[in-house]
């Protein structure tokens, strides 16, 4: 790999020279093209995933992230029926931004936020109708054109029309309740907006740029703006926690959602505005605060948890369980079918890539099934939001795999992409029919292509390593088995979960020659074997296996021993990131049943752990194995180097989105 | 760095005189050959495959070598046995294997034309690549088809593919010319051209495109690869690539000042040839034999290989021996490139040496070998990509990790 890297810097430049004079048609470029030239709409698709940093893994939204661009772009054709003014539209477009995407941000200044205490503590009799106007009148008043003064009533409206409109009827009692607080809200905001400022997306910063640029001009529609999000704020302050005004914007726009269909409800219009950040950061305490107080799952952090790992969710486990299923009956807008996977995710009933991704697809089907439009909406959006719902209820129980949010992302496109015309029953069959297809091509008969290609590496004689139980491994080692081939497979597992009992037991059932051993005793059984096959979580676009923890070692061990190792992993399970190591993103297991040996009572040393400020346990679930130990990559596409990796994602993104 | 004074040409004068030592010899050497090289090209070559299969006295030599040995007029004493012994065997052998092909290949009319006839007469030409014959072949299928509709064309097209590709399993250019030529030329929108004989005579345009190409595509790769013969280097040159010899001809006709080193390329001696071919361009040449590698190798800038093919991961397949020059270089920092042309990019994916059919030569040691010893006669060896620095071929200047990408947007 050194010489492949290290030879191309020096060269670089002459392959250009020379790529001109490569003639314009050869046999393979021709092929090649029309894929090439439709990539760059798919990038469009997913405008968060562009916006975020390498590390970060993107929220599962994309669609939503559309709505809430198109969201603002269709702010301006409003107002300007309403105002001849050229300067007036774009302020009012500038405000809807501002509302969108600036408030929590520290361009507005403490003054203005004074003003809009001001305006809130004495518009609040008035109710939300009429404090729009206000707000819209003093921004009004700094522009010079007559008659503007109506304006900013309208300019506001069509803002809110997509943020807040549910929010005119709000109980008067509660918009009283809620100006009182509102100049706490604001002081709040002042202290917290900083750390706010990294959730912005793409389309907010570009909001954000744009209301920058005009801030000079308009002023104090900025404030304006401030004051609707600010009177917007306690709205949800109320149902959510009264007496600690949250310290986000992003609230305001959940009053709708609350307002709507009771204060449980897991904001799906809330989904749809705002961005959330591609993941939670655990360390960062007012955003924990926050999403407890939103969470249906009710979590309690584990103490002691490890330095390097403090932005990972940690739970202590057991206590959810009992807590859902109280709440069975409460948390009427979550679908049956979607709740019982989430519990089953979090009883760990269902584990392994396929398996959970699998159950979530067909959650989501049945959903879809038993889902109508409510009356004044637009399915298209609609169902987008109800499945961010259901997606934020399996995050609560589960961090998404991989996967999960690739197919996630499949069915939002798939909904974003049904004609409008349709019917409902249509559109809904359709999506029906569309998730069976992924099922069943994507992962299923993926599997069965992966395990064809497989078979033609395995020799009589050999002795194939595994790790844990890949299921596309174990169908591998199966099918060569049915085929007669010689071999023997050595069965390498790990504490705490022991994986890799259950592929022994089906081997051994089958009469597949097996050994089994511990992670400990990898160096060692290391010496006899001819092939390694792993399965994988996920491959990252630098041709990073995301795998189970443990993987990356067995890796290690078999390029130390020049042993070739072959990662069996389906398409739908790649993703565009780049990933250099396990400590970014990953998933945090129970401490606990590391401190705990099975069936050894003697082995107590770890007993009370938890009260010991100096001891921490780390239990990680999965790690990154570096792409120079890996030999080959086995997926639906065929049998590829790791660096073919970003190829297929390019290639092959498209379809995956479309089908 | 590996920028060198060109201080050897300083000693070209004694170069010189070495030359006009050896030249006498390499003459009387390959007057054996060149007297050969009519012979071995035998009407018909008899079916290697059914050849091994049938008669197993006769060690298995795998097609594409004897083709190759043909086509290089290197003669070795056990090729030059096996020869006669196919000539003298040929009636018996010659008529059974054009038969199942014939049967498959013109099913519809039963008319008397063959792939394999074809295909043999296309590659009795020297300077013409295995895949490129069967290019041309299999667009000579196109041209005397009686098919009415596309899909019988197609359907034809691929039996006179496969027939060609199982009349040698052993040559990977030959299978992936084979491969690539079904896939450029079917894949396009002429087969939805409603009016048949339009969409056949564009599925013949492509065809003769596609030949086209890939004939020139040796002069496409001598041209890119001028960039990296520098003034004063030396060159390290393994076995007998007809690319690389391309290669070697242009920078000796654009005056570039380079030597090389040509290995043995034992058993076939592939290396005497083209230190034969290049002392005709004069060229500065020096045999060294196979085991010299490490050696010299802290002389040599570069080194330059051809392929047999090259595989997904980047790496090569080439003759026996490349591997460990690789190896040696690479473990000395010198860049190790490939010049192989496009058609022979392969779906295959060995992952390790043993993971490829085998083809097998005889080889001559000259004293009888007791026959409780075992030979090793494997013809070629896998080259991992991580030790190759880069592949010159008509697609421009790539990567190892290219290769997969182009693989990828061809075949899928």
């Amino acid at each position: 790999m050194d010489a492949r890297r290290t030879s191309r810097t020096v060269i670089d430049p002459k392959i250009r020279q020379v790529g001109f004079v490569t003639p314009g048609a050869p046999p393979d470029r021709t092929q090649s093209g029309p894929p090439e030239s439709s990539s760059p709409p798919v990038a469009d698709m997913s405008p968060a995933g562009n916006s975020l940093s390498p590390v970060m893994i993107p929220p599962p939204r994309h669609a939503s992230d559309n709505l809430l661009l198109h969201a603002s772009r269709a702010v301006p054709p409003i107002s300007p029926i309403r105002r001849p003014g050229d300067s007036i539209a774009v302020g009012s477009y500038n405000q809807s931004d501002v509302f969108l995407g600036t408030s929590p941000t520290t361009t507005i200044s403490p003054s203005s936020k004074i003003v809009d205490g001001e305006f809130s503590e004495e518009l609040m009799s008035p109710g939300w109708a009429a404090r729009g106007g206000n707000s819209g009148k003093v921004a009004a008043s700094s522009f010079p054109s007559g008659g503007v003064d109506l304006m900013p009533v309208k300019s506001n409206i069509p803002s809110s029309s997509l943020t807040t409109v549910s929010v005119v009827n709000l109980p008067p009692g509660v918009s009283e309740k809620a100006g009182k607080e509102s100049i706490e809200v604001q002081n709040d905001r002042a202290g917290s907006s900083k750390p706010l400022k990294e959730k912005t997306s793409k389309a907010e910063r570009r909001a954000l740029q744009e209301s920058q640029r005009a801030a000079k001009a308009a002023a104090r529609e900025g404030k304006a703006a401030g004051g609707a999000s600010a009177a917007a704020n306690p709205g949800n302050a109320k149902p959510a926690n009264a007496a600690k005004p949250p310290p986000q914007k992003k609230d305001s726009a959940s009053i709708a959602a609350s307002e709507k269909k009771g204060g449980e409800r897991p904001q799906e219009k809330d989904r749809k505005k705002e961005v959330p950040p591609p993941r939670m950061q655990f360390d960062d305490k007012s955003r924990v605060e926050k999403a407890k107080k939103r969470a249906v799952v009710k979590q309690t952090e584990a103490r002691n948890r490890v330095e390097l790992f403090r932005h990972l969710p940690q739970y202590e486990h057991g206590t959810q369980l009992p807590y859902l299923e109280t709440k069975f009956f409460q948390l009427d807008p979550m679908h049956p079918a979607v709740y019982k996977v989430g519990l089953r995710y979090l009883a760990g009933d269902i584990s392994g890539g396929n398996a959970r991704c699998i159950a979530m697809l067909q959650a989501f089907q049945q959903a879809i099934g038993d889902y109508s439009t409510p009356p004044e909406k637009a399915l298209i959006r609609d169902l987008t939001a109800k499945i961010s719902s259901y997606v934020s209820f399996l995050i609560q129980c589960r961090p998404l795999s991989i996967s999960m949010g690739n197919a996630i992302r499949f069915l939002k496109s798939r909904i974003a992409k049904l004609p409008i015309n349709l019917l409902e029953s249509e559109a809904k069959a359709t999506l029906q029919s569309d998730i069976d297809r992924f099922i069943n091509e994507k992962i299923i008969l993926a599997v069965k292509v992966i395990v064809r290609h497989a078979v033609s590496k395995i020799r009589d004689g050999d002795v194939l390593l595994t790790y844990g139980s890949p299921s596309a491994v174990e169908m591998i080692l199966l099918y060569a088995h049915e085929l007669g081939k010689q071999f023997r497979v050595v069965v390498v597992d790990s504490r705490p979960k022991l994986e890799g009992q259950l592929l022994l037991r089906r081997l051994v059932e089958r009469g597949i020659r097996c050994t089994y051993a511990h992670i400990n005793a990898i160096s060692y059984i290391m010496h006899e074997v001819s092939r390694v096959f792993l399965g994988a979580s996920s491959i990252l676009s630098n041709g990073t296996v995301y795998s189970r923890v443990g993987t990356a070692s067995v890796a290690m061990v078999a390029h130390a021993f020049r042993v070739p190792v072959l990662v069996c992993c389906e398409a739908y399970k790649f993703h565009e990131r780049v990933q250099l190591d396990s400590i970014c993103s990953n998933e945090l297991g129970d401490p606990d049943v590391i401190s705990k040996v099975p069936g050894r009572k003697d082995v107590n040393y770890l007993v009370d752990w938890a009260n010991n400020e100096n001891l921490q346990l780390l239990n990680l679930t999965y790690d990154a194995t570096p792409s120079d130990y890996v030999s080959m990559i086995i997926t639906d596409y065929g049998m590829v180097p790791p660096t073919s990796v970003p190829v297929i994602v390019r290639e092959y993104r498209r379809e995956q989105l479309w089908i | 760095m590996w920028w060198r004074s060109a201080s050897f040409i300083l000693d070209k004068q004694i170069q010189q005189d070495e030359k006009e030592d050896f030249k006498p010899e390499s003459l009387t050497s390959f007057s054996l050959s060149s007297s050969a090289t009519p012979l071995p090209m035998a009407d018909a070559l008899p079916n290697p495959n059914f050849n091994s299969s049938t008669h197993d006295n006769i060690p298995k030599v795998s097609a594409y070598y004897q083709t190759r040995a043909a086509h290089h007029g290197v003669v070795t004493g056990d090729w030059l046995a096996q020869a006669q012994a196919a000539v003298c065997r040929d009636p018996s052998i010659d008529i059974p294997p054009p038969d199942p092909h014939r049967n498959s290949s013109s099913s519809d009319s039963g008319k008397p034309f063959s792939v394999i006839d074809e295909f043999n007469s296309w590659r009795r030409q020297p300077d013409l690549a295995e895949a490129v014959a069967a290019i041309r072949a299999l667009a000579a299928v196109i041209r005397s088809s009686e098919a009415t509709t596309m899909m019988e064309l197609e359907i034809e097209l691929k039996k006179a593919s496969d027939s060609l590709k199982s009349w040698d399993t052993t040559s990977i250019s030959l299978t992936a010319g084979c491969d690539l030529f079904m896939r450029y030329v079917t894949r396009t929108s002429a087969l939805e051209y409603e009016d048949f004989n339009s969409a056949k005579s564009r599925l013949l345009e492509r065809a003769e495109k596609f030949g086209e190409i890939s004939y020139k595509a040796r002069k496409t790769i001598a041209m890119l690869s001028q960039d990296f013969i520098f003034d004063g280097c030396t060159i390290l040159v393994h076995g007998f690539s007809r690319v690389v010899l391309e290669v070697l001809k242009l920078a000796a006709q654009n005056k570039k000042l380079f030597r090389v080193f040509c290995t043995e390329g034992r058993p076939e001696r592939t290396g005497l040839l083209l230190s034969h071919e290049l002392a005709k361009l004069d060229v500065p040449v020096k045999l060294l034999i196979d085991s010299a590698v490490a050696y010299s190798m802290d002389e040599v800038d570069m080194v330059f290989v051809g392929a047999d093919g090259v595989v997904e991961s980047g790496g090569i397949i080439n003759m026996m021996g490349t591997y460990q020059i690789a190896l040696v270089a690479h473990s000395m920092n010198k860049p190790v490139y490939v010049a192989a042309e496009s058609y022979k990019f392969a779906r295959l994916y060995p992952l390790d040496q043993k993971d490829l059919t085998p083809a097998s030569r005889p080889i001559d040691f000259g004293v009888p070998i007791p026959s409780k010893v075992e030979v090793e006669t494997s013809a070629r060896d896998y080259t991992p990509p991580q030790y190759l620095t880069l592949l010159f071929t008509d697609l421009g200047v790539l990567s190892p990790s290219v290769v997969s990408d182009e693989l990828i947007q061809l075949y899928l």
